[in-house]
């Protein structure tokens, strides 16, 4: 026990000599939860509309006032041939072209029926898929106005229809900020303790006073301890900065028990400062040991169902994601954070992390030779 | 030029050395690649939902079979009661829940009007609004056949056509950004962590006082790095062809010419950092922070620029990946001509010369 006091009182000297890990510690939480879900924002808004109007009709002009007044559409070509609307799109200044057929509000009373084109620039599916959805919303909506005009509406309904009824649960006004940043903040936990830890015990290498912690009685256990229980304690502040950050900044405040959330960040801490250890005891330099724990982040991060969701992924990847710290971190801040989940909801996924945490910890120790 | 030779030769045995290092700058470009390419796809299948019917009358059967039917979704009808689906929503096990009341088919048929109530999981917004739309387009489907015998009046009908990636792929967005980010990673990181590795170690005074011009040293230095990066450029492209199926639709030619271009742009991106900096860790950081991130998040690919603060927005400019993104994009899904693209090379190639002239400027030959 004493071995362990005077190895803290050590590490944590080191770490506050160093400007740069403290800067990091207080600057990075802050700045990467102002600008990120800023930045982050996958709402589908400002979608560039050029619209061919063949027809030149009051219909198509009523449709197209509809459309840029429905506030996801912005009007940035009318009245081109397709050839040129094409031009917009290849030059990114369209992602959308509508056009309006001639004869389209003839056609549409006497024939009863009448197409509509639109094209749409895909490269971003995402985008691509909601702003069409959008855009036909707009147009059904349209639709039925048209048909008010001509139809006189009974006091029954003279078709059968079904109303769909449809709320949005646990973040009603659907704002995104609220969906990025309790994945933001699990991302910041982790870079911070997977990077501090992964350079820590190479840096001992490089400079050459590992030798001179090896020719001493410590324990192995006593040393890896010693390294984990600093960097523990900096998570947890990091963490405890950016939950004020979003509370102060985007007003996010956790629906569940904040103590279920500090108790579940505890044993992730645990497991991914084990593994930042775990990379620490296998590379002989710093720049190695940087470059390997950017690569496992970055898959960690990538495939965590941070900006998309694991559902959709195919099944190789979903396996793949359950030996993935990271996305039972997302999905337990967005649970408990958002919908209040309680301590029954995420034991599955407390019991994955606490059984992360003893694998790669005793690993480090295993792998960390005290004879070179 | 014998000397020069042999430096180069000096540098790729630093860079071959450290195998770790090696095997990642090679697999990196590989997993992301297959990462977006496979695992990150924008569109929506198998979301787990449950359907509560409560009717269990003919129509609520058959809007249940069309729903099952569907790709997008995976069912589950045990669930019963009202707290086990919000137990259900909590646990993140569903990510919508479709509830069809009592009598469903009687108010359909009498009354002309059915009501069908739709709770979505909206932590992720752009999920519930996809979610409940196909929903709908289903139900909306199975109305048009009940209502086949009398005919809407007045009816549009909009027939939509995806441009580039009608299957609403991720890896036509993904494989331009990949690149991007794998050339500013190899060339800005690790050219300014080696200059700099030098500088620390102390084998800089070395190598300043050797009659090697100075100048020329850094030169030989980016060497190794810049025929890396052409190793991986060509690698991404052979898989996102052969494996994603994603075919260069411009020329190739001009494809790699920009590539160059870009690696240029960013080793003199690295020279400079290292010109600046004196130790590895600070080297690291700023290129990390300063380079990566910024190239991450600004350049487009993985965060749509449009939806930024206007000074965000404006700030995208200034990163490099931006342009070389919007060119790759342009000349590889697009299939577009040097025409298109002669201003975002104009920008890149005024950073390179900006850069280089500066780190000329403030390289010091003697050491403090």
């Amino acid at each position: 026990m004493r071995t362990i006091k005077f190895l803290l009182q050590k590490e944590f000297r080191q770490i506050f000599r160093d400007r740069a890990i403290v800067a990091m510690v207080i600057v990075m939480p802050v700045m990467q939860l102002l600008i990120l879900p800023l930045a982050a924002n996958y709402e589908v808004k400002n979608v560039n509309v050029a619209v061919i109007d063949n027809d030149h009709s009051s219909y198509s002009q009523k449709l197209i006032t509809k459309i840029t007044s429905s506030g996801y559409f912005r009007l940035t070509g009318y009245d081109f041939s397709f050839k040129q609307a094409y031009k917009l799109i290849e030059s990114d200044d369209a992602d959308l072209i509508l056009e309006i057929p001639h004869g389209f509000e003839r056609n549409l009373v006497r024939e009863n029926e009448q197409k509509l084109f639109v094209a749409v620039n895909a490269i971003n599916g995402t985008k691509a898929n909601l702003g069409s959805v959008y855009l036909l919303n707009v147009i059904q909506d349209f639709n039925s106005d048209v048909r008010l005009q001509f139809i006189q509406p009974g006091k029954f309904n003279q078709q059968p229809t079904i109303y769909i009824d449809s709320s949005n649960w646990f973040n009603p006004l659907l704002n995104y900020h609220v969906f990025m940043v309790p994945g933001i903040l699990a991302v910041l936990v982790t870079m911070i303790g997977g990077f501090l830890s992964a350079l820590n015990i190479v840096k001992e290498k490089e400079v050459g006073t590992i030798e001179q912690i090896n020719v001493t009685p410590i324990k192995k256990y006593h040393f890896i301890l010693g390294k984990l229980i600093p960097f523990w304690i900096l998570g947890n502040v990091v963490f405890t900065l950016g939950l004020l950050v979003g509370w102060l900044v985007y007003g996010i405040t956790p629906v569940g028990s904040l103590l279920l959330m500090y108790g579940f960040i505890a044993v992730y801490l645990l497991a991914v400062l084990g593994f930042g250890l775990l990379i620490s005891t296998f590379c002989e330099s710093q720049q190695q040991a940087m470059f390997v724990m950017f690569f496992f982040l970055m898959i960690f991060i990538l495939m965590g169902g941070l900006f998309t969701s694991i559902d959709s992924m195919p099944d190789w990847a979903k396996t793949v994601t359950k030996f993935n710290p990271v996305s039972y971190l997302i999905e337990v801040m967005r649970m408990i954070m958002l919908k209040g989940s309680g301590l029954k909801n995420i034991l599955s996924q407390l019991g994955f992390i606490a059984l992360f945490a003893v694998v790669f910890n005793s690993l480090a120790i295993y792998n960390y030779k005290k004879t070179s | 030029m014998k000397q020069f030779l042999i430096f180069i030769k000096k540098e790729f045995a630093h860079v071959l050395r450290d195998r770790k290092t090696l095997l990642i700058l090679f697999g990196m470009p590989v997993v992301q690649i297959l990462i977006f390419g496979f695992a990150l796809t924008s569109e929506v299948k198998d979301a787990r939902i449950v359907i509560m019917d409560q009717a269990n009358d003919p129509a609520s059967q058959q809007i249940i079979a069309k729903i099952e039917a569907s790709r997008y979704f995976k069912v589950d009808k045990t669930v019963r009661s009202h707290q086990q689906m919000e137990e259900a929503l909590k646990r993140g096990d569903i990510r919508l829940a479709v509830i069809f009341p009592a009598n469903f088919n009687n108010d359909l048929l009498h009354q002309n009007a059915a009501h069908l109530q739709i709770i979505a999981d909206a932590t992720d917004p752009n999920n519930a609004t996809t979610l409940t739309s196909y929903i709908s387009a289903i139900v909306q489907d199975y109305l048009a056949d009940f209502n086949k015998s009398n005919n809407i009046p007045y009816r549009i009908a909009p027939e939509i056509r995806f441009l580039y990636n009608p299957e609403l792929k991720g890896a036509p967005n993904y494989v331009p950004g990949v690149m991007a980010l794998v050339l500013m990673l190899v060339c800005v990181m690790m050219t300014a962590v080696s200059i700099v590795k030098e500088k620390e170690t102390g084998t800089m005074e070395v190598l300043l006082v050797s009659p090697f011009s100075p100048f020329k040293v850094i030169v030989a230095k980016a060497v190794p790095y810049l025929i890396l990066s052409l190793i991986n450029v060509t690698s991404i492209l052979v898989l996102s062809v052969f494996v994603l199926h994603l075919p260069v639709n411009g020329s190739i030619l001009l494809l790699f010419a920009e590539s160059m271009l870009f690696i240029i742009t960013c080793l003199t991106i690295g020279i400079f950092i290292s010109v600046k900096t004196n130790t590895m860790q600070v080297a690291m950081l700023i290129s990390l922070m300063g380079m990566m991130l910024p190239t991450i998040l600004f350049s487009g690919f993985m965060f749509p620029i449009e939806n930024m603060p206007v000074p965000l927005q404006l700030f995208s400019n200034i990163i490099p990946a931006k342009w070389y993104y919007i060119i790759v994009k342009d000349i590889m899904i697009k299939g577009l001509g040097f025409g298109a693209i002669w201003k975002e090379t104009l920008i890149l190639a005024g950073t390179t010369v900006i850069m280089l002239v500066i780190s000329l400027k403030s390289f010091k030959i003697r050491l403090s």
